[in-house]
């Protein structure tokens, strides 16, 4: 399909290729055989799901790690060795996801950062201000060039981070995800920018999580799926479900069927606990949070059932599970168990309430790492095992792991051996056992299987499944791994931290919940394989969500806008 | 690609599990002898350095050099199981040398006459002994206050804290010492059981009961837990906050008795005592070479223990060959290098680091 945007470009040499590029990380290929053309004048949107390879592929374009194989090339001219930053830097220019600009430096000092102008060895203060005036005026910024960075806005920032490529004279430019962090004027003074620069010529890669902005600013359209490109094309002749679809990938189809396998194996106890009373209620919660924030959201969990939640990366949705478990505080709103509140950020009275606690990273928060398997294990329980005066003997701890161990198929040399030296999937079990030990109430579980080998993946959602169906406990299962929702009995779907969308009959159809992540509720009509199990009314593709979703059926709406 | 929720996977995994059971088994033999040479890595060293006692002076091997030697270190040694403590949960406190000086002195000035520089109150010893455990807990409860809940750098708040109890210790008597203290206050550091010293089977049951303690008990297991990875802990629901507190609390404590032994050893109150004669240098440095890591959550009493006695032997050899005066604290700190370097040799990757 590239020969299409290549006819369509065939007036200008590309200005930047990547051909053949492979990068491995350990055992995860992350870029497989990736071919990607940019043309000057034209602006490629690149859209993957989390983990597709579009960072590793932003990073080798902008020469911060090499290619294991193939070449990268600017004007038809193989790229600069990688040490030589400035003669990347003169090439192509990236403005990342996280600014890159240093806060205590002036506006005119970071548009000219390592390379400004010097007279007899000296900066050239004169020279480098009246520099950056002119690349602010010549587009049309206006922001004064002695401030100091740390004044400015996010949107000013980016605005440095633009001027800074265009002083190099830098005729390609790279956004990483350049709208996640802008409001909504932002952005569209953002695409006007991104316009202005197409149209004189600069070459643009535009990478996003929301397809509606690619249609909006992208000449092409490009999609990366596990390391390789599936789709390239003029975005005019592609549709929202063409990427869509692309994203996910051909494999969808056995993927669904899996997941109805999998679905006929869920809990019974949801259907008769509809008639219980709540065990969790999360009441018009809203938390800022580096790992995204959470608006306005209410979630009701009721005994025995299972509630998955997903989203993007920033979306609020582990932040919201850290909230529920205790591990991260919350401004307002309330948290209750059992109808009575838990105080935010106090992990330990969650625990004795009864929740139990899978963290998202298991390295940093799961386990301790020169402490043996059992002790790991039954870190949640030391007050249950303690004996005389708080003294517990480490026989009690090995035989308190024993049936946990044993239920996870931990693999390991014995009680004593530290967790630090067990397999990731192993590490992860015992993070489990540790959740499961106090025999919770509620389990509160991020991402539980990232990172860990299929064999332990199946075997963790197997023991939640099982332990909630057994105990009657509740799960809330915060994920974006798509494939465990299979398991839960119902889907919330955060949009920018509030409640977007919510599936409620399993199976869950993959691409109206990965449209739904997305911020575009699927047209129920156009797609059949739906089944129509969005519980909200489809809306319009590409709006603004805004207020939060639907309200849980218990609780007033007051809150809706 | 996932597999259907089903006992599928329980097999593959059992499959696997007696072959990799099998590896592992020769290894945790391995790990179980490493971590043996480890909690004795400094008994080959101490051996050396008797064989060297005993080659430098006759009266080396003697009984009463060894009960000299035992005197010597109570008072370090304590204090060590303090600072170990604390650097178990990864904190580090400079002010256990100020609490070692400003807690006795203290004591003593509510004991003494005003003739002799004293508050004149004259306070009962074992009331004294009251205060000064007080003033250890008050200290602690400060630092741990600044430090776990606000968030303020240990390494600056203890560094600022010694320097304020050093310059009370001088302030509250005018930098005078105190001598004439009651028999009842002098015991501990003073007294001996036959040729023992009691301060030394004080210090040895300290050891024995800290060590017991963060083996056994629930707490000492969380003390491991909240050092070796403290997000880990409070995910786990340990009361984090708290322990860290109480142990700087338990730490000072401990100093205040490695003072009160120190003033019985010497029978009297100096305003040198703690921060002016540098005491922080060794009790570190017998940490670190028992092999308790400054980065937390590793070590154990048994390290810390030969670490003190390694120290202990060095000074009293160093004595014993009658090093001239001007010279013993380079030799001191050329040794407690040579100690370090020999841990790590010794003990591998894990120790003195």
């Amino acid at each position: 399909m590239s020969e299409q945007i290549a006819s369509a470009a065939s007036a200008a040499a590309p200005a930047a290729e990547a051909a053949g590029i492979h990068k491995q990380f350990g055992s995860t290929q992350a870029l497989r055989g990736v071919d990607l053309t940019l043309y000057p004048g034209r602006c490629l949107g690149l859209v993957g799901r989390n983990g597709a390879g579009k960072s590793t592929l932003v990073s080798i374009l902008s020469g911060i790690y090499p290619a294991d194989s193939g070449e990268v090339r600017f004007d038809g001219v193989p790229a600069p060795p990688l040490g030589n930053v400035r003669a990347w830097r003169d090439r192509i220019a990236t403005v990342f996801q996280h600014s890159m600009v240093v806060p205590g430096l002036t506006v005119a000092e970071n548009v000219f950062l390592g390379r400004q102008p010097r007279r007899a060895g000296l900066i050239d203060w004169r020279r480098m201000r009246e520099q950056t005036r002119q690349v602010m005026a010549e587009w049309g910024f206006q922001i004064d060039v002695n401030r100091p960075c740390a004044d400015l806005t996010v949107e000013q920032r980016q605005i440095v981070e633009i001027a800074r490529a265009l002083a190099a004279g830098t005729r390609c430019l790279l956004l990483d995800e350049p709208t996640a962090a802008l409001e909504r004027g932002a952005i569209e003074r953002l695409f006007a920018r991104v316009r202005q620069l197409t149209a004189s010529g600069v070459a643009v890669l535009y990478i996003s999580h929301h397809l509606e902005e690619v249609f909006e600013i992208c000449q092409d359209a490009a999609v990366i799926r596990d390391g390789e490109l599936v789709l390239t094309g003029p975005a005019s002749g592609l549709s929202k479900d063409d990427l869509v679809t692309a994203m996910v990938g051909p494999d969808a189809a056995a993927m669904r069927a899996d997941l109805t396998r999998a679905g006929a194996g869920r809990s019974t106890a949801a259907p008769a606990a509809d008639r219980g009373a709540p065990l969790l209620v999360i009441d018009h919660v809203s938390a800022e949070s580096p790992g995204g924030r959470v608006r306005d959201t209410s979630l009701q969990v009721r005994p025995g059932e299972r509630v998955g939640m997903t989203g993007l990366l920033s979306a609020g949705v582990s932040t919201l599970a850290r909230i529920v478990a205790g591990a991260a505080p919350y401004e307002s709103g309330r948290v209750l168990l059992d109808g009575k509140e838990l105080p935010p950020g106090r992990r330990d009275l969650a625990l004795r309430a009864g929740v139990g606690y899978l963290p998202e990273d298991r390295q940093a928060d799961g386990f301790v790492s020169a402490l043996g398997v059992a002790e790991n294990s039954t870190m949640t329980i030391t007050d249950w095992l303690a004996r005389l005066a708080g003294f517990l003997r480490p026989q009690t701890r090995a035989a308190a792991a024993a049936p946990l161990t044993r239920a996870l198929s931990i693999v390991s040399a014995g009680p004593d051996q530290p967790v630090g030296e067990l397999s990731g999937g192993n590490q992860q079990k015992v993070t489990a056992a540790r959740a499961l030990a106090r025999k919770p109430r509620l389990i509160v579980a991020i991402t539980p299987t990232r990172g860990v080998d299929v064999a332990s993946k199946t075997l963790l959602l197997a023991e939640l499944a099982r332990v909630t169906a057994e105990t009657g406990a509740a799960l809330l299962l915060a994920t974006d791994e798509l494939d465990d929702l299979a398991i839960c009995d119902r889907v919330i779907v955060l949009v920018r931290g509030e409640r977007f969308t919510e599936f409620t009959e399993p199976p869950f159809d993959r691409e109206a919940l990965i449209a739904a992540t997305e911020g575009m509720a699927r047209d129920a009509a156009g797609g059949g394989a739906g089944k129509g199990n969005a519980s909200t009314s489809a809306r319009p593709a590409g709006a603004q969500p805004a207020g939060h979703a639907d309200s849980p059926p218990d609780s007033d709406r007051q809150g809706t806008p | 690609m996932s597999e259907p929720v089903d006992s599928g996977a329980t097999a593959v995994a059992d499959r696997g599990r007696a072959e990799v059971e099998a590896v592992l088994q020769g290894r945790s033999r391995r790990t179980a002898a490493v971590s043996l040479i480890r909690e004795a890595a400094l008994l080959p060293v101490l051996v050396l350095l008797i064989v060297v006692g005993s080659l430098v002076s006759s009266a080396f091997l003697t009984v009463s050099n060894f009960s000299g030697i035992g005197e010597q270190i109570a008072a370090l040694g304590v204090t060590v199981v303090g600072e170990s403590l604390i650097l178990l949960i990864g904190g580090m406190d400079l002010s256990l040398e100020g609490t070692y000086g400003l807690a006795p002195m203290v004591a003593a000035w509510l004991m003494v006459p005003v003739a002799e520089f004293g508050s004149g109150t004259k306070l009962s010893p074992y009331l004294a002994i009251v205060v000064l455990l007080a003033v250890g807990a008050t200290v602690g409860l400060l630092n741990g206050l600044m430090i776990v809940k606000g968030r303020l750098n240990g390494f600056i708040v203890t560094l600022a804290m010694t320097i304020i109890l050093a310059g009370l210790q001088l302030g509250i008597v005018h930098g005078n010492t105190l001598f004439n203290l009651p028999s009842a206050f002098l015991y501990l550091g003073s007294a001996s059981i036959g040729a023992v010293p009691v301060s030394f089977i004080f210090a040895a049951i300290v050891f024995i009961v800290v060590g017991l303690f963060l083996r056994y008990h629930r707490t000492g297991r969380a003390i491991y837990a909240v050092g070796g990875n403290l997000s880990a802990a409070r995910a786990a629901g340990i009361k984090v906050d708290r322990i860290r507190i109480g142990v700087y609390i338990a730490g000072s404590i401990l100093a205040a008795i490695g003072g009160l032994i120190e003033a019985g050893r010497v029978s009297a109150v100096t305003g040198q005592q703690g921060f002016q004669e540098g005491i922080i240098f060794p009790v570190f440095a017998a940490a670190v070479i028992g092999g308790v890591s400054l980065r937390g959550g590793r070590g154990n009493m048994v390290g810390a223990a030969s670490g003190v006695l390694l120290l202990g032997v060095v000074q009293n050899i160093l004595d014993l060959a009658n090093t001239p005066n001007y010279w013993i604290e380079a030799i001191d700190g050329v040794v407690i290098l040579i100690a370090l370097i020999l841990a790590r040799v010794i003990g591998g990757e894990a120790t003195a680091e």
